[in-house]
């Protein structure tokens, strides 16, 4: 076999070592989670106090924009787990060309994101003593922009480093490196991009649509 | 025909060195070889000289604290350099000191070879957690040096986020260090489960291993909540976006809330791991198999659990309701009876032991003491109409230093004694041992008795200056901390020197029947010369003194 030369010195064999990363991933990911749930603990608090601008602030929001987002993202997941499905079967360079489709999606995300952040700011809808946006005077509005600002901006700092990860691991699939029975990589990666994607479908439906 | 580890003493005929020429400290030379090194043992070394530099700071900081409290009034320093000395005792001692020491230097060490692996899990991953510890102390070093902080450790907003002090790399450092943490306990938990060498089964684990893990489960789930909350603090003071500023609508109690959800879990995380080292030490000094090893096990888990249902006892004078204030009392009460089960077992794991009473064993003497003075103020204080009017006081402050910092230092000094052969196949002068624990245990004990009795009288916490009438018992307890600190010294100086000049202590000096005993001292890089399998539980004397005199065999077997 020749994924034998993947088993490190402390490891019996391969199948060991693959239930030990999977576990550990599964764990950075219940970390990844809690760092999260800070912030959604806040705008839990934040709601429960202000409802009413919560609410109305969110109607500024672009639904529209959210939703075609939430849909690139959720696509960029079904490519991520497609390429783990043929790098296990062998298929390296067509896994390879997956995750360059996931890279493409999430670049889409980022954009569109992007593109809304700057109407926000030039609107005015800012953190906290930034907010100048001139019809909306409810206690509570900054605050929305606050949280709204720092959930998707950790969320996105997340979609870059997804982004740095599965781009090395389709350097290394059209390298061939998972044709040959160790494909432990493409699968950790595929798992963090899934929280990626997670994380956004939880912020979706807060942020932009009640 | 194998160099066979299998019992206690070796059987005659095999010939076991008193000092193994080829191991972890001598297979690679050179600094980079330290460096770069993957080796469990080697980062555990690391992380003991880190995390006893970070001491010696932090009772620099404490002691400077000390003399300033000697006078009534202003003795050596201004009013702000002392907010800024008790934060950084208070940050150095807690995330780069207690959070990092056991589980860091001796976790690291011990939890492959007393699973009988070669390495833990994620051997790269280990050593990025010792540079994240690196990194994060140089952050909040860098943060110390050009102006320290004055908000305490706790960080609680509305003042951390207004204070003109250096508060953001101070808790950018704890950031980064809250990573380190984080990767240290995933790497255990993942080793416990996938790297148990043959025979090992879970109710075959040792304590320490148990306890270990416990305390990781709480690093994973509690840390980043701790992570998440100091960058909004950080993000909070450079820009002003109001997530806890009460003008804008921001809730400082929420601030409390994130804050304690981790950091009184972190107490156990400090805790558990000294609970950890005095399991295995106790085994030995007493030479007995631990009484109601189930009992102890499952009870550091079941403190892992409710710990993380008490964070709002710190929170009886923020406003919280009296049923929510009572609900989190009792919760906090329930960590009581978790570590009475432990505190029951440990002694009756001592009746009718063949005790020595070495200096390890002082420590676990120590220890327990510590552990149970300073639990039952804490069930005092988990009671709310009390903890009012103790809140805030001295009565606190030596509460928790009994406890936490009692029982951690105990237990790192028991472990440090304990495993010192081990680690460097040497023994020191178990005499001078004996007296410095003394001094210690003395020392520990004159500065923080006068303290529960200065918060009794109404003294509050993290003042600069007081009444006179509190000034005697002010001069007791710096007096106490000069013992301690000399206590110190004496350790620093004998350790030193036996590591050049100390006897050589064989394989197994306290004949003990830990897992981690079976290998050669200090011990081969891959930690077994071969493959271990589990033939008996840890700690097994029932068979002792004759080496399968009992019939059962060698205890260890080493797979061919």
């Amino acid at each position: 076999m020749q994924s034998e030369g993947y088993v490190a010195h402390h490891f019996p064999n391969l199948a060991q070592q693959e239930h030990a990363a999977r576990l550990g991933m599964w764990l950075f990911l219940t970390t990844e989670i809690l760092l999260f749930t800070g912030l959604f603990t806040a705008y839990a608090v934040y709601r429960f106090l202000f409802p009413e601008a919560f609410a109305e602030a969110s109607h500024l929001l672009s639904a529209p924009l959210g939703t075609v987002n939430t849909v690139v993202l959720i696509t960029s997941s079904l490519t991520v787990a497609l390429a783990y499905h043929f790098a296990r079967h062998g298929a390296g360079r067509t896994a390879g060309l997956l995750l360059l489709a996931t890279l493409a999606f999430a670049a889409a995300f980022l954009v569109i994101k992007g593109f809304e952040w700057t109407h926000d700011i030039h609107e005015g809808l800012l953190p906290g003593r930034y907010f100048i946006y001139p019809e909306f005077h409810a206690v509570g509005g900054p605050m929305f922009f606050t949280l709204y600002f720092l959930m998707t901006g950790l969320h996105g700092i997340h979609v870059v480093i997804g982004m740095a990860v599965l781009a090395v691991i389709a350097v290394q699939c059209f390298r061939g490196a998972y044709d040959h029975g160790y494909t432990t990589p493409v699968e950790l990666g595929g798992m963090y991009w899934h929280l990626v994607d997670l994380v956004w479908i939880f912020l979706y439906p807060l942020l932009y649509l009640i | 025909m194998s160099q066979s580890l299998a019992s206690t003493p070796p059987p005659p005929g095999e010939l076991v060195p008193a000092y193994n020429t080829r191991n972890y400290l001598n297979a690679e030379s050179g600094i980079l070889s330290w460096l770069l090194t993957r080796d469990h043992k080697r980062i555990g070394i690391m992380y003991l000289v880190a995390t006893t530099v970070s001491f010696f700071l932090g009772g620099v900081f404490a002691m400077l604290i000390r003399i300033e409290l000697l006078t009534p009034g202003p003795t050596i320093m201004s009013a702000m350099t002392y907010n800024r000395m008790f934060t950084l005792h208070g940050v150095v001692m807690i995330f780069l000191f207690m959070i990092p020491a056991i589980p860091g230097a001796f976790g690291n060490f011990f939890i492959p070879i007393m699973v009988g692996a070669k390495d833990v899990a994620f051997p790269k991953l280990n050593l990025l957690s010792f540079y994240l510890y690196l990194l994060g102390a140089a952050i909040a070093l860098y943060g110390m040096i050009h102006g320290g902080a004055d908000t305490g450790w706790t960080f609680y907003t509305p003042y951390s986020t207004t204070t003109v002090t250096k508060v953001v790399p101070i808790l950018l450092g704890a950031f980064v260090l809250g990573f380190s943490s984080i990767l240290t306990g995933l790497n255990f938990i993942v080793t416990a489960h996938t790297l148990r060498a043959p025979g090992l089964t879970w109710m075959r684990m040792p304590l320490f291993v148990w306890s270990i893990y416990a305390t990781s489960i709480i690093q994973i789930l509690a840390t980043p909540v701790l992570g998440i909350t100091l960058l909004l603090v950080a993000v909070e003071h450079a820009f002003g976006f109001g997530v806890f500023d009460p003008a804008r609508g921001g809730d400082p109690i929420l601030f409390q809330h994130l804050f304690w959800f981790y950091s009184h879990p972190a107490v156990y995380i400090m805790v558990l791991p000294g609970m950890a080292v005095i399991s295995e030490v106790i085994q030995t000094a007493a030479r007995q198999t631990i009484f109601g090893y189930r009992a102890v096990a499952f009870s550091s888990l079941g403190i892992a659990f409710v710990g993380f249902f008490t964070w709002g006892h710190h929170l009886f004078t923020s406003g919280q309701s009296t049923l929510d204030a009572g609900i989190f009392g009792v919760l906090s009460m329930f960590v009581g009876i978790f570590t009475a089960i432990k505190v029951f077992n440990w002694t009756a794991t001592l009746y009718k032991g063949a005790v020595k009473f070495t200096t390890p064993f002082a420590y676990v003497c120590g220890f327990l003491f510590f552990l149970v003075f300073g639990g039952l103020t804490g069930i005092a204080l988990a009671t709310v109409s009390l903890d009012v009017h103790w809140q805030d006081t001295y009565f606190i402050v030596a509460h928790f230093h009994f406890i936490m910092v009692g029982g951690t230092i105990m237990a790192w000094l028991a472990g440090l004694h304990y495993w010192w052969p081990k680690l460097f196949g040497r023994t020191y002068s178990d005499a001078w041992g004996l007296v410095s624990a003394t001094f210690i245990i003395l020392g520990f004990n004159a500065t923080f008795i006068p303290q529960f009795l200065l918060g009794n009288y109404g003294m509050p916490r993290r003042y600069y200056s007081y009444p006179e009438r509190f000034w005697a018992l002010n001069v007791a307890s710096t007096a106490g901390a000069s013992l301690l600190a000399f206590g110190f010294l004496i350790i620093l100086v004998y350790l030193l020197i036996s590591l050049k000049h100390g006897r050589l202590s064989g394989p197994n000096p306290w004949n003990s029947r830990g897992y981690e005993w079976e290998t050669l001292s200090p011990p081969p890089v891959e930690n077994f010369l071969e493959n271990p399998v589990f033939r008996r539980a840890p700690h097994d004397y029932t068979a002792d003194g004759s080496g399968g005199a009992s019939g059962d065999g060698p205890e260890v077997k080493h797979a061919v």
